[in-house]
């Protein structure tokens, strides 16, 4: 019973052990391993990486598992684990400049020094469902050679394939010129934002806002970056960069006074060449969205760099006119834990209020005029 | 993979960081302090807020209830009450006048509170100008300004359309003279028990980052005009349990004829009432 006015401990334990069969479901069926949901459900855990804030992927694919493919609910679950962690430090910013790069695309330029690299993308796949993978590789027919296993030499469309040697980045190239305004010069006096430790206060910060972002619903910034190109605060984006690879995460602990290699991450980093500006004191100039997640979830980072630009309008000298230019909109509604949270708490029980409405409601239509409600 | 978790759940320094923030909301009484709301094991709007509370001030000689529309035995109520039991293994209990530490969610409780008691609310929405102004930078202007006119004319549009104020739950009320306060999602039947109760009230929003306090023996005043004064909910007819009248009754379909049953939302006011006396013959 919904309302269950005894009895709603057992009732909870019953529903936990509902919802762990469920999840196992038919236990002829051999039950997934984490390295499976790693290595072969990889972007879904890139998604719970990025959104939950914490790079581990043991443990999102843990979240996965455990939240039956809900990747929403396995957002959650990384977060309320990564919320208990202790902060040991604070790593140095990531050099996306040094990055090995499995895959580089602009589309600024027909061709840019390292040339182009496709890497594995869904881009020019036709959608056809692939009914051969409805049968796993190792129970196909063992004599088509190649037909399980290549591990794509992932075609570059100039020039060689991934390179051990770190590319320039398109928008440095562009930089050089003047062309594009200049990212800021980093400030070590400058404590980076941390909205997990303190709340979000308006104006927000760059720092602060790209932390949301980069936490914020894929979905939802989808929505606002779709919004944003079809004229709800449209800035004239051009994919100046998309680049994912590996870079280092470097620290450098105080008592040892140099940097230190601490791990190696996947990230897709997405530079976008906006609409120019420009005015009498100051020469014409492309402006810069960014944004940047972990592992390959590439189509966040794009929508990701199209709305950090959007949110740029007031610093830019823009009239905000769209929700999608509106940081307390964006920023307030972009987090998915917290939205799913309060819409789903109407799930809870309201009957107090409700009844407070009720007792009104029925006051009010007594008093409205010759009908008499029903007692 | 076994984590452990300290006292309470929250790490020493995270329940530092919030007392510090409920102690600017006590000297404060009614503003919405910013605090670093963390993501807790349970969903944003099951109570994060009261939960982050209730953890920081919370100690192993405590005795805590846990309500939910008044009932202890609500799902969300037991969840969070074992919650609480598993992480710091205090007393727990049902009994208001036993409880040093009340969490509720709606509801204040009927039994009158008493000093050294703590209640802590559950908020989804602490800033009573929302439905008015959206913009978080501009309520805040609005509060710093003391600038609740706004709230005086919807009061008033509400008398003109339906003869009276038509607010019924979050009826806002001013604290101390000063601060416009939303009191959670309470009835404003339970309104006039914030009025110089003699228990610390702390309000927590786990979601919207916020907390706020209602000290001791504060003046709260529900927002009124002089021909219409303030109001709360009256039924007609007693409790059909425990023939409490002036209690807030919760109305139960019965049947599919229009059958009710109204009875307590206090379960534990209800039920001792029942121990103490015979029901009412009805």
């Amino acid at each position: 019973m919904y309302v269950a006015v005894k009895g709603g401990e057992r009732a909870i334990d019953n529903a936990h052990r509902l919802l762990a069969e469920e999840r196992r479901g038919d236990l002829t069926i051999p039950e997934l391993t984490l390295e499976q949901i790693d290595q072969q459900l990889a972007l879904a855990v890139d998604r719970v990486m990025t959104e939950g804030s914490l790079h581990d992927r043991a443990l999102a694919a843990l979240a996965v598992k455990q939240a039956r493919g809900d990747l929403v609910e396995a957002i959650f679950l990384l977060r309320a684990y990564r919320t208990t962690l202790p902060r040991l430090g604070v790593s140095l910013p990531i050099d996306t400049g040094a990055m090995v790069v499995q895959r580089r695309v602009s589309a600024i330029f027909k061709d840019v020094p390292g040339g182009q690299i496709l890497g594995p993308t869904f881009d020019y796949t036709h959608r056809l469902l692939d009914f051969d993978l409805a049968v796993p590789a190792a129970l196909r027919a063992a004599g088509t050679p190649g037909a399980a296993s290549t591990p794509a030499a992932a075609g570059a469309t100039n020039g060689g394939g991934p390179d051990d040697a770190s590319l320039p980045r398109v928008m440095d190239l562009l930089d050089g010129e003047g062309l594009i305004e200049s990212e800021p010069a980093p400030d070590p006096g400058h404590r980076v934002g941390d909205l997990t430790r303190e709340p979000l206060t308006f104006p927000a910060g760059r720092d602060v806002r790209l932390q949301n972002l980069a936490r914020g619903d894929e979905g939802f910034l989808l929505a606002m970056g779709y919004a944003t190109q079809r004229g709800y605060g449209r800035n004239h984006p051009f994919a100046g960069e998309i680049r994912q690879g590996e870079v280092a995460v470097s620290l450098a602990p105080e008592e040892l006074g140099f940097p230190i290699d601490i791990a190696s991450i996947t990230v897709t980093e997405c530079q976008m060449v906006n609409q120019f500006k420009g005015s009498a004191t100051a020469p014409a100039q492309f402006t810069r969205g960014y944004g940047l997640v972990f592992g390959g979830a590439e189509r966040k980072a794009m929508a990701m760099a199209l709305v950090d630009r959007a949110l740029r309008a007031r610093e830019l000298g823009e009239t905000p006119a769209s929700p999608t230019q509106d940081e307390e909109f964006v920023l307030s509604h972009s987090d998915s834990v917290e939205a799913q949270g309060f819409v789903q708490h109407l799930k809870l029980p309201h009957y107090v209020d409700f009844q407070s409405e009720l007792v009104l409601v029925r006051d009010l239509r007594a008093g409205h005029g010759s009908r008499s409600p029903k007692a | 993979m076994t984590v452990r978790y300290g006292f309470a759940y929250l790490d020493e320094q995270t329940k530092r960081m919030i007392r510090r923030a409920l102690l600017k909301a006590v000297a404060v009484p009614g503003y919405q302090v910013p605090f670093g709301s963390r993501e807790m094991p349970l969903s944003y709007g099951w109570g994060t807020g009261g939960v982050q509370v209730t953890a920081s001030v919370i100690g192993p000689d405590d005795v805590l209830k846990v309500i939910d529309q008044g009932a202890d035995d609500t799902t969300n109520a037991v969840s969070i009450r074992q919650f609480f039991a598993r992480t710091t293994g205090v007393a727990t209990t049902t009994r208001t006048a036993e409880a040093t530490l009340i969490q509720t969610r709606h509801r204040i409780p009927e039994t009158p509170l008493r000093e050294g008691q703590i209640v802590v609310f559950q908020v989804p929405i602490p800033e009573p100008l929302r439905w008015l102004e959206p913009r978080e930078t501009e309520t805040r202007t609005m509060h710093a300004l003391e600038e609740y006119g706004v709230m005086h004319v919807r009061l008033y549009e509400d008398i003109t359309r339906h003869g009276r104020v038509a607010q019924t739950y979050e009826y806002p009320v001013i604290v101390d003279g000063r601060y416009l306060m939303r009191p959670s999602p309470i009835p404003k039947f339970d309104n006039p028990k914030l009025d110089r109760s003699p228990a610390l009230m702390l309000f927590g929003a786990g979601r919207e980052k916020r907390v706020y306090a209602v000290p001791p023996w504060t003046a709260v005043k529900s927002l009124d005009f002089d021909d219409h004064p303030f109001e709360i909910e009256h039924w007609d007819r007693p409790c059909d349990l425990c023939g409490a009248r002036g209690a807030f009754l919760d109305e139960l379909i019965v049947d599919d004829q229009g059958g009710r049953l109204f009875i307590c939302s206090d379960t534990d006011y209800c039920a001792g009432r029942r121990a103490a006396a015979p029901p009412a013959a009805s």
